[in-house]
């Protein structure tokens, strides 16, 4: 014990190593990650029993127990679910009273869906450059196709029912509350106080006010102060009501993205000599948007829930539709069968949207050093 | 002294159209410049004419307006007394004239601030393509051209956020270039550096310098003032209280407060 033990000096510099191999296949990732320590363990053995006591269950009530042929509920005999309706119900729930020779159209919209948002979604889709101008031309094409016109069938907005209007409803406000909730942020950062008063003053009050409270106003209050005359199509009514509401949560979200900018990205792109709309689309927006993907997509998915108020200006979505359905006699009861079917679309819709936003957040992401 | 009469623009563009070849030689006229934020006063009276191709240097302590000056030269800033000319053009609220000096100056903050969100190239083809209307192919030769004058021309195609704080702010430097400014504003370039990256910025500094660029720069690399500038400013409390040729300032300094802001950084 007599030299100092921190004095030693290296004669070779260490070569270098690979580094260790950490995937050691499916017995290892299970001991690392269920069964590292016995807190680990237990926790993996409770939640593998509570899965071994729900998944049974449900599978049996849902599926191996159901009942799915019959005329009404008295066909179902067993202890599961009665599923005797979805066959009789199933075009309300898709189509509301849309008529059942014209759902092709419907159907058509939807598929036509896939060629429009592509682009605008995924990075390298093929002729993305030519369906771009689809995509833009897709509103018009779906109306066209909805409402019809010019050859088709006329079908009157008040036919419009079922999942179809929630999603009507809920592409119109998505597609118009981010654009109208972007210029509403924008505008309540305005250094003109006319404009920054205006975007305050339609943010609060839309978003201090109850949804329903604004469709019962689009329902009876304007009815009032327009000319006898003038009547505003209801579906309209909702779509604007929606979009509003959806537009003031999007315009504070996008505020949240905009304060996030640091001030020298505003400095950097005036020294170049951007203008302000061309600093605002090229800089600023772009990184702003960025940052407010989770908030951006939590308001869409609100938005796409609140679709089934629809049935306050009284129109029927699938939700209205499965409350008729449910108190119908001949279904009379069938409560739990209606609404977790009901469930499963707005999931899929809103797990979607969740899954895209994670799936863009890591595209865009440039600070990861690859 | 207290002659606060406003809007001495006239006079300004008389006394510089007096002389044509004084017209040409004079890039930067500042007469008079006063500025306010709220009730501080934090430009006072501040003169200061640059010739083309003239490099100066700006020091002073901490919080004296060396910023807020150059700041003002492209706007940044908005002054509220006194008159700027860069290159015939008077800096007035006239958002023409503030986006022709902009397109004329270029500028490099200490926090580099390239768009996080576009890859290098992309940071250097912007404001060409977008403010000077140049097409995409010539502003990616042009933008190649001038990563290559900096030394990374192998990261064109990173984020900025893959790059190290010196090639950050040596792509910062070329993004200004690519709009082939005549005059380069410098806001204390390397002070967000790590010692060991300090050089390779100066280096490229330097080199600008020698091919003849109209330079001001506040910094407190006293190495590169003796090196490369024409005139070395000492700022004080909003004022400008001496300036000299480098060996002069550094040598023989006049006033109490540039010996002692003198003594304070090259003990360092
Ligand atoms: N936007 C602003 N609003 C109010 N005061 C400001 C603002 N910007 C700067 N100041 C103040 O003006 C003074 C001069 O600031 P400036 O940034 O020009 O100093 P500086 O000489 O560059 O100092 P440093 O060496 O710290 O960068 C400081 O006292 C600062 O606090
Ligand atoms: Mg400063």
């Amino acid at each position: 014990m007599t030299a100092r033990p921190f004095h030693r000096s290296q004669a070779e510099m260490l070569p270098e190593r690979a580094a260790p191999v950490t995937t050691a296949g499916v017995v290892g990732w299970l001991r690392a990650n269920l069964f590292s320590s016995w807190a680990n363990t237990a926790f993996t053995l409770i939640a593998l029993y509570l899965l071994w006591l729900i998944v049974p269950a449900i599978a049996d009530w849902a599926y191996f127990n159901a009942d799915t042929a019959g005329d009404d509920r008295f066909a179902c005999k067993s202890s599961g679910a009665c599923w005797a309706w979805v066959d009789q119900r199933i075009g309300q729930f898709l189509y509301g009273f849309y008529a059942p020779d014209q759902t092709w159209r419907v159907d058509l919209a939807v598929v036509l869906l896939i060629p429009a948002l592509a682009p605008l979604l995924f990075e390298g889709v093929p002729f993305a450059r030519q369906l771009r101008w689809f995509s833009l031309a897709y509103p018009v094409v779906a109306t066209f196709l909805l409402v019809g016109g010019i050859g088709l069938e006329g079908i009157p907005t008040d036919k419009f029912g079922g999942f179809m209007l929630n999603l009507t409803v809920g592409l119109a406000g998505i597609v118009l509350s981010l654009p109208i909730g972007i210029l509403l942020a924008l505008g309540r950062r305005s250094r003109l106080p006319i404009i920054r008063i205006l975007c305050v003053g339609f943010i609060e009050i839309v978003r201090g006010v109850p949804l329903i409270t604004l469709l019962f106003v689009s329902n009876i209050i304007l009815p009032i102060f327009l000319p006898p005359d003038v009547t505003v199509d209801s579906l309209i009514r909702v779509i604007v009501m929606v979009t509003a509401f959806a537009s003031a949560y999007m315009a504070e979200v996008i505020r949240g993205g905009l304060q996030a900018i640091p001030r020298g990205q505003y400095e950097a792109a005036q020294a170049l000599g951007l203008r302000y709309w061309q600093s605002m689309v090229l800089i600023i927006l772009p990184q702003a948007l960025k940052i407010s993907i989770p908030g951006i997509v939590n308001t869409f998915i609100g938005l796409f829930k609140d679709t089934t108020l629809v049935i306050i200006i009284g129109l029927f979505d699938i939700l209205g539709i499965g409350n008729a359905m449910v108190s119908n006699p001949d279904w009379l009861g069938l409560a739990t069968e209606a609404y977790v079917f009901i469930a499963f679309f707005f999931f899929i819709a809103c797990f979607s949207m969740s899954r895209y936003s994670i799936h863009l957040e890591k595209r865009l992401d440039t600070e990861r050093r690859d | 002294m207290a002659d606060a009469t406003p809007g001495t623009a006239p006079d300004a563009k008389s006394a510089a159209t007096a002389d044509p070849t004084q017209e040409y030689k004079r890039i930067i006229t500042i007469e008079g410049l006063n500025k306010w934020f709220g009730t501080f006063h934090v430009l006072r009276d501040i003169d200061l004419t640059v010739e083309r191709r003239e490099k100066i240097v700006i020091c002073g302590p901490s919080g004296s307006g060396k910023s807020t000056l150059i700041r003002c030269i492209n706007r940044l800033e908005e002054h509220q007394e006194g008159t700027i000319v860069i290159d015939g053009t008077v800096l007035s609220r006239d958002l023409k004239n503030i986006d022709t000096i902009r397109r004329e100056v270029g500028m490099v903050f200490q926090q580099f601030n390239l768009f996080p969100h576009l890859t290098v190239l992309e940071n250097l083809t912007l404001a060409p393509v977008w403010v000077r209307k140049m097409p995409a192919g010539e502003a990616e030769e042009i933008a190649r051209q001038y990563l290559e004058r900096v030394k990374i021309p192998e990261q064109a195609d990173k984020y900025p956020g893959q790059l190290s704080g010196g090639q950050q702010q040596r792509v910062a430097i070329a993004r200004s270039l690519c709009m082939q400014p005549n005059i380069m504003l410098f806001d204390e370039p390397t002070s967000a550096l790590d010692p060991e990256m300090i050089k390779e910025v100066l280096d490229v500094m330097v080199d600008l310098a020698e091919s003849g660029m109209t330079m001001l720069v506040v910094t407190h690399e006293m190495g590169f003032a003796s090196q490369v500038a024409d005139r070395v400013i000492f700022m004080d409390q909003g004022q400008i209280v001496e300036q000299n040729t480098p060996s002069e300032f550094f040598n023989n300094p006049q006033s109490d407060r540039t010996k002692l802001f003198l003594s304070q950084i090259l003990d360092k």
